[in-house]
């Protein structure tokens, strides 16, 4: 990803930042021109919570170029709070005790580097919930 | 429109092509189908190539140009067709329409891919590219991993076990033994993938609960096809078979976006609408060519064309029915997963088999007395679907 595009998407990345449809009012994620829902243009800007549950997942042992130091990891589906299904790897959790269902809360932290000058990106993980 | 037919039919055996070039890869299976076809000196007025990743795979852009002179079929129309895995479907889905609409007479499609230039983790990012780029691509996912995550809603929902997805490579397996084009050619056991202590070795985890055999091998291939309109069979060797429906449809992008994530609802649609354009019904079909990436996509794409209720499909293949000698074979070939899977050569086939198989001519894994034919190409993960039903005619 290039640095611009990088900095220009970060408030999704590391605030959960996605949208409102002003026409239907369904949730969107991440942020895009027209809903998917109701296809009309017209969005708010909104904060997500970074709560949810595991909705599906898969530990990855066999990891494309660039993520192959980190593998294994877990790429889930994550069910927010507020309705959208987002992707993310979990972070902080013995792989053997991830369950469909496993409350979570959205973390910032690092996805990978980009070659040894190249960027670090950040971005969200999600990791059990650990205090109520 | 008028009806179109398939005269002519070439294929590569997949696996692995050290020394050939993509274009010299693309070129045989061309040169077999218009032998098979008996082209004598006829023109063809247009060449359709679905390759998916020939830039990133063989550092290699406008293949349909390279392709149209090194076959000598130049002045004829030629275009590249990239639709991900789909793109063989998509490739003959424009000669379909080309020929259809009366635009062009004689058209050859041809689909390819050369995919074992680059291997290992880079081979995995390049498949990985066809993801939403900044909703699923930077968190590391892989199509086996939406694969995974996938197999566990099925498995939650449906009750489809590891040995029912075992079942699947197995019998894919030893139908490919049948198929002298297949890339795998080897006898597996659920003993050896999944029951005795060595099967973590002999088929380790890839992307839990996705093992080794549950993912179609990575393949060099290719196959061509060669259209006509059908009023003009008669002037080639072969018996007739018509492309007699066609379908495609999209899906979100990302799984993530889906209502129902276990619902592939552009399977759904570009089956039925190939079905109601060859005014037959599932029940019709004598064999099926799906494509099984993954084990657990044929049991899901066996359900959501409508051979079988949802969540039944797994019990007709405990039951042998998808076998060879079953009420619906499905991948004869060996499919994806020993056929193999060189993304967009996969579309183009899955339909070459089809037309063997309508003919008569797929020797030791002959589906006997085949009529009707249904193949479906999944691109991304069922993102982009095309689905086609072939039909013997007289």
């Amino acid at each position: 990803m290039n640095v611009a595009r990088y900095w220009r998407t970060e408030k999704t990345r590391y605030g959960l930042v996605g949208e409102t449809c002003r026409v239907c009012g369904k949730p969107i994620f991440p942020p895009r021109d027209l809903c998917p829902h109701c296809t009309e243009a017209g969005q708010d800007l909104r904060t997500f919570g970074g709560r949810g549950e595991v909705y599906s997942f898969a530990h990855v042992t066999d990891a494309p170029a660039g993520y192959t130091e980190y593998q294994p990891y877990t790429v889930a589906l994550i069910k927010l709070e507020e309705g959208p299904l987002l992707t993310a790897q979990l972070t902080d959790v013995d792989q053997s005790d991830v369950r469909i269902g496993m409350p979570v809360e959205m973390v910032t932290r690092k996805l990978k580097e980009e070659g040894e000058n190249g960027m670090v990106v950040y971005g969200y993980k999600f990791r059990p919930v650990m205090h109520e | 429109m008028r009806k179109v037919a398939i005269v002519g039919v070439g294929m590569i055996p997949f696996g692995r092509y050290e020394s050939e070039s993509l274009v010299e890869m693309l070129a045989m299976p061309a040169l077999r189908a218009m032998d098979d076809a008996g082209i004598g000196d006829r023109a063809v007025d247009a060449l359709y190539v679905g390759n998916m990743a020939a830039g990133m795979f063989n550092h290699q852009s406008a293949v349909a140009s390279a392709l149209a002179d090194y076959l000598a079929l130049l002045p004829a129309a030629a275009d590249t067709i990239e639709n991900g895995p789909a793109s063989g479907g998509s490739a003959i889905k424009n000669g379909l329409l080309a020929v259809a609409s009366g635009y062009y007479d004689l058209v050859l499609v041809v689909g390819g891919e050369k995919m074992r230039d680059v291997i290992g983790p880079r081979a995995t990012d390049t498949v990985a590219t066809m993801t939403h780029p900044t909703a699923e691509y930077i968190y590391g996912v892989t199509l086996p991993s939406l694969a995974g995550m996938f197999t566990r809603l099925y498995m939650e929902k449906y009750g489809v076990t590891e040995r029912h997805l075992a079942q699947v490579a197995i019998k894919n397996h030893n139908n490919g033994l049948l198929n002298p084009y297949a890339h795998i050619h080897a006898s597996i056991t659920q003993e050896g993938i999944l029951d005795s202590p060595h099967s973590v070795v002999n088929s380790p985890i890839v992307s839990d609960p996705l093992r080794l055999y549950d993912c179609c091998p990575v393949s060099d291939g290719a196959a061509a096809l060669l259209l006509c309109p059908a009023e003009m069979v008669a002037e080639f060797k072969k018996p007739k078979v018509v492309i007699a429906g066609f379908g495609q449809a999209t899906d979100t992008q990302t799984v993530q976006e889906r209502e129902d994530p276990t619902d592939l609802k552009a399977v759904r649609l570009a089956a039925q609408q190939a079905f109601a354009m060859a005014k037959q019904t599932p029940r019709d079909v004598d064999l099926a060519e799906l494509h099984d990436a993954f084990t657990i996509l044929e049991i899901a794409e066996s359900e959501h064309a409508g051979f079988f209720k949802k969540g039944e499909g797994a019990r007709a293949l405990e039951e042998g029915r998808t076998r060879i000698g079953g009420d619906l074979p499905i991948n004869p070939s060996g499919g994806l997963k020993a056929r193999g899977h060189a993304l967009g050569g996969t579309g183009v086939a899955q339909v070459a088999e089809l037309v063997w198989h309508l003919r008569g001519e797929a020797g030791q894994r002959q589906v006997k007395g085949a009529e009707v034919g249904f193949s479906l190409n999944f691109g991304g993960f069922g993102n982009n679907v095309t689905a086609f039903v072939l039909r013997r005619e007289a």
